[in-house]
């Protein structure tokens, strides 16, 4: 009676929930997309040999890495706006402030990745007469990113998770949705367990994709 | 002949923090000269090597090819290091692109070459290394002494005025280690300029006009390869030779 009960009450709630589902993906992989490309760079940084870029790059991996996402987002959302003196829409704080978040886990992925690529390869490039850029995009970066796909498919995993904190701005993700509900309908304990079903079909599909794309790199390589 | 220098170092020094690993190597080699260098393990061979192309900075003293100190500051290293190839013990293919594409990579983009003129470069040079059916491989797919044709192959096909070689026969099987030699042998009759640093001692008495001896950072011995295993001058030369011949 009591499950038959619950699945009557959530698939009534089932359209508003997907609604939010389909926000976090959203969010989730554009803030992952910007995080891929602002983790290159910084990444590339991270281990460069000019001291300006890697100072900024290393703080900027280690701030956001080292405070709290939420804090974050309330910097973006909240603080900024006193410092430019009007107010960003909830959407774009979100975007903004997880692209930042996610750009430095992925920065770390990327250095990781480059420097997981024997020396031996950069040392024929350049003995070919190759610059440091040119060895970068032709040869380093192209290997290096069949190594970074897996991680980068934990990172979606992660960030998918953690964006649930931007319910906290009022932007109307899964996690909001399943509050707004709860607040109104006194069944928290029914919609929370509904909301987590959804979160880990996603994540699970995402980590089964990822498992995919890993075997298939893996017999490539050969 | 002194205009026919392709190559000069002057004092060559590096340190590896307080480790001295070449102590002042001043020598000069010339155009179509075969130079063996011989030496027991962490005598610097690789080091001097890595120095001639800057792949390691010199700490002190200068390389000079054709009149200019590529040492020195103002010294595009990109370009003259298309004038040398390097063959490295590890093949260092890039194993994401095929054996053709290995070898069109650099002409086309460094030196600019068209695509249709890079790979006819590259088919030419891979009938010279026996492996014109391998264009399309990758180099997963190829035997120790396959990869280091290719190496070699796409060494050539900038062109270089020098080759330089580091032990490319010493990560091989028994048994692939005549097919390279042969490769190189055959590179060192067209007249090619070449520094290899090989255990290979019956490379180096056939197809060598000069070997050099180092040992601790220093070259010892610098003659004909008849007179530096027939007739060595340094005692650490004769024991040397007595454990490897
Ligand atoms: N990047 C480096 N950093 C620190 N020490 C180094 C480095 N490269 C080489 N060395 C040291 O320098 C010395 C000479 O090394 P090198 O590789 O030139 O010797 P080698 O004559 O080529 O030896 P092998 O026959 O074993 O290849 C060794 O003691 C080695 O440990
Ligand atoms: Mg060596």
């Amino acid at each position: 009676m009591g499950i038959y009960n619950w699945l009557v009450y959530v698939w009534g709630k089932m359209p508003i929930l997907l609604e939010g589902a389909l926000l976090t993906v959203q969010l989730t992989a554009i803030a992952v997309g910007f995080g891929f490309i602002i983790g290159i760079f910084a990444g590339m940084g991270r281990i460069s040999k000019n001291r300006l870029i890697k100072s900024i790059s290393v703080i900027y991996i280690d701030f956001i890495r080292g405070t709290p996402l939420l804090v974050q987002i309330l910097i973006v959302y909240m603080g900024l706006p006193q410092i430019i003196g009007r107010p960003i829409p909830a959407m774009v704080a979100a975007i903004v402030s997880l692209s930042i978040n996610s750009g430095a886990y992925v920065a770390e992925i990327v250095r990781s990745g480059i420097q997981s690529i024997d020396k031996g390869q950069t040392e024929a490039a350049r003995s070919l007469g190759m610059t440091h850029s040119q060895t970068m995009i032709h040869i380093i970066l192209p290997q290096a990113v069949r190594r970074i796909i897996p991680p980068l498919g934990n990172e979606f995993i992660a960030m998918l998770k953690d964006s649930s904190l931007v319910s906290v701005i009022a932007l109307e993700e899964l996690m909001r949705k399943a509050q707004l509900i709860y607040t109104r309908d006194y069944r928290p304990f029914d919609i929370l367990i509904a909301a987590s079903i959804i979160y880990l079909i996603m994540t699970l599909s995402i980590s089964k994709l990822v498992r995919f794309s890993e075997r298939r790199l893996r017999t490539s390589d050969k | 002949m002194t205009n026919d220098v392709v190559i000069q170092t002057v004092d060559l020094k590096k340190n590896f923090g307080t480790l001295e690993v070449l102590k002042g190597i001043s020598l000069t080699i010339t155009k179509q000269e075969v130079v063996c260098i011989i030496g027991p393990s962490g005598s610097g061979k690789s080091t001097f090597l890595r120095c001639l192309n800057l792949l390691e900075k010199p700490t002190s003293g200068s390389v000079i090819i054709e009149g200019t100190d590529i040492t020195s500051k103002h010294c595009d290293i990109d370009l003259v290091r298309t004038n040398m190839g390097m063959v490295f013990q590890n093949f260092n293919l890039f194993p994401h692109m095929s054996v053709l594409d290995n070898i069109t990579l650099a002409p086309i983009k460094v030196k600019g070459v068209t695509k249709t003129e890079a790979e006819d470069i590259a088919i030419n040079l891979l009938g010279k290394v026996g492996l014109k059916e391998k264009a399309k491989s990758y180099p997963g797919e190829l035997s120790g002494g396959q990869k280091q044709r290719v190496a070699i192959a796409r060494a050539l096909a900038m062109q270089p005025k020098l080759m330089l070689f580091d032990e490319p026969t010493s990560a091989l099987d028994p048994e692939m280690i005549g097919e390279v030699l042969d490769v190189m042998k055959s590179l060192a009759y067209e007249g090619m300029t070449m520094i290899v640093v090989s255990h290979e001692m019956g490379f180096a008495k056939e197809v060598s006009d000069r070997v050099l001896f180092m040992d601790e950072g220093l070259v010892l011995e610098d003659d004909t390869p008849n007179n530096v295993f027939n007739n060595p001058q340094n005692p650490r030369t004769k024991s040397f030779l007595s454990k490897v011949l």
